[in-house]
């Protein structure tokens, strides 16, 4: 990877910033906060690591790959719109009524969705079922969960936890986007998570702990998991949430609110 | 004729059908020798899943699975599947359009032995209402075995409830069972005892008492509570002019409630609804005193279609 690809990439992602906060901002509801802090990590995913044809979006090799923050969807349409799966039109239409992007995933209406998604805790258990499927066909696609840190206060999240290594599933990858905090507070205060990478290795995953604003770590590490054989890998990305914006930056306001029009017109400002 | 267990059936039927379609996999939350996909997974043990106690998981892992290409079949016990896993069916699979069959066994009363925590008498209520879910609630185990095939070859989410025992036999060869198509039990022209599960066998049995008291019966096996069966329902309500459900459940929301919805807004007759009143019940002998002790007794059918009777307009 060039320092001129990861440039490319980083000029990605500020354009998915910026899709993400006039989206929401003409939704009028949506979540930028955690989409914010998951930019980096879908543009390598999408404009990088993962094997995938806008033009097919059922296509059975692809990569598959799972948000299962739902709450984070916008980022999700953003860099489907960017890679060609639909119209950049459409992002005007969140959450509006007849829409084909609702304020959660939904699979069976936006292009190049896997999986719908909104309740939190349930990705990772779904991703295993791809990874099985995938085994049992004996095809070699790689099945990438995106989960939120504060998600993994849900039980099933640790169900799941426990049967990938069990299943030794080297086909799938779990990216945590570890922003700190949720909709409540900091995760320190309303569930502490620590020590939270050891949680993982004593559940007998892989465990790689990065930057998850730096896009070529980012890849690095994507790259590796896939490499990892007999064990599924988890990347614990330690973010930012709202990332790119100031005044979203780590302020739990911005978890699950739309950017007003001056707030809107001042992030784009800084996203250009 | 031997009259196996309604899991017997289906474990068999499923381990059966499994060396037809190469797609089919099974998962299970530790009860395989218990719902009996062991028969499947000793046959295809690559093709199993164990994924221990953990239905919230295994529920999800199926919606991957049937997302994958698979063909998922989902075996736990109903009272546990239906409400500890219900926000994962809602969700991964009803909401995805996932393509997975979930056979709920130890339904109703059927495990009796284990108490009110153990009987599933709400689940046709909760899976019923949910969006693009098909339920159905088999007879007997011929019904049980036969809706493998059915409903691994329907597209879409299906709720397949399956008792732990054996219930009266009612199914017969030329059966010609549909998803979807109620089954005329017994043709009668004065009331129609419309029923799921091993409530059937128990309405003929009142359609006989009925019989001796001068009342002419129709049984309708409603082995698929939703889709429901509109026009045959609505056919022989129109022929008697009063209806009777039974099903081993609450009266809340299941079968008598699916029908009520329908008669009331397309021919309002009388009817009544035979179904365990709004209680838990508890630990028994057998599921059949449980039933007798609940309301569901073959006399409490009877007498809910002379209740019936009575309100009809003359």
């Amino acid at each position: 990877m060039t320092d001129n690809n990861i440039n490319n990439l980083e000029n990605t992602a500020r354009k998915l910033r910026r899709d993400v906060i006039s989206m929401i901002s003409k939704a009028g509801s949506g979540h930028p906060g955690g989409s914010l802090s998951a930019a980096d990590i879908v543009t390598a995913l999408y404009f990088s690591v993962m094997r995938h044809d806008p033009k097919k979006p059922h296509w059975p090799d692809r990569d598959r790959f799972i948000l299962s923050k739902g709450h984070a969807a916008p980022i999700l349409y953003a860099a489907l719109a960017e890679c060609g799966y639909f119209p950049l039109e459409w992002l005007d239409t969140l959450r509006k009524a007849g829409t084909c992007l609702q304020g959660h995933t939904d699979s069976t209406l936006t292009p190049g969705v896997d999986v719908s998604a909104g309740s939190l805790g349930q990705g990772l258990s779904v991703g295993i079922g791809m990874a099985l499927a995938a085994k049992l066909d004996r095809k070699d696609y790689h099945i990438y969960v995106l989960l939120g840190d504060g998600e993994c206060d849900e039980g099933q999240v640790w169900e799941a936890a426990m049967f990938a290594p069990n299943y030794k599933l080297d086909n799938l990858t779990a990216i945590v986007d570890y922003n700190g905090l949720q909709l409540d507070g900091t995760t320190k205060d309303i569930m502490n998570l620590e020590p939270f990478a050891n949680k993982w290795r004593s559940f007998n995953w892989e465990v790689m702990e990065i930057d998850g604003h730096d896009i070529a770590q980012i890849i690095d590490a994507l790259n590796k998991a896939k490499k990892v054989t007999a064990h599924p890998v988890v990347i614990v990305a330690h973010t930012v949430k709202g990332k790119g914006v100031s005044f979203m930056e780590n302020n739990v306001d911005f978890h699950g609110k739309a950017p007003n029009k001056a707030e809107t017109e001042l992030a784009l400002k800084e996203l250009a | 004729m031997s009259n196996p267990a309604m899991r017997e059936a289906y474990g068999k039927a499923l381990a059966d059908y499994g060396a037809v379609n190469p797609a089919v996999v099974a998962l299970d939350a530790d009860t395989s020798s218990s719902t009996l996909s062991s028969y499947f997974a000793s046959r295809f043990p690559t093709r199993f899943f164990n994924v221990g106690i953990a239905e919230p998981c295994m529920v999800d892992m199926s919606a991957g699975l049937a997302l994958g290409g698979m063909l998922p079949f989902v075996n736990a016990f109903a009272a546990l599947v239906a409400l500890r896993a219900l926000e994962q069916i809602r969700t991964c699979i009803c909401y995805n359009r996932a393509n997975v069959k979930i056979a709920a066994s130890y339904a109703g009363v059927s495990d009796f032995k284990d108490g009110p925590t153990h009987h599933a008498i709400t689940d046709i209520a909760i899976m019923r209402s949910l969006p693009e879910m098909t339920v159905i609630v088999p007879a007997d185990a011929g019904e049980a075995a036969a809706f493998v095939k059915l409903i691994a070859e329907y597209d879409g989410p299906v709720y397949l409830r399956l008792n732990r025992s054996a219930t009266q036999a009612v199914s017969q060869p030329d059966d010609n069972l549909q998803i979807g198509r109620g089954i005329v039990r017994r043709p009668g022209s004065d009331v129609t005892i419309i029923a799921c599960g091993s409530m059937a066998g128990r309405s003929l049995q009142a359609a006989d008492i009925l019989a001796g008291r001068g009342v002419d019966a129709c049984v309708l096996d409603m082995h698929t509570v939703k889709p429901l069966d509109n026009e045959l329902i609505l056919k022989m309500a129109g022929e008697t002019g009063g209806v009777v459900t039974a099903e081993e459940h609450t009266v809340i929301g299941g079968l008598g409630s699916a029908v009520a919805e329908l008669l009331a807004q397309e021919m309002p007759v009388p009817q009544a609804c035979v179904g365990i009143k709004d209680t838990f019940a508890c630990t028994g002998p057998d599921p059949e005193t449980i039933m007798d002790a609940y309301g569901l007794g073959v006399r409490d059918i009877a007498d809910a279609a002379l209740k019936v009777m009575e309100k009809k307009i003359k």
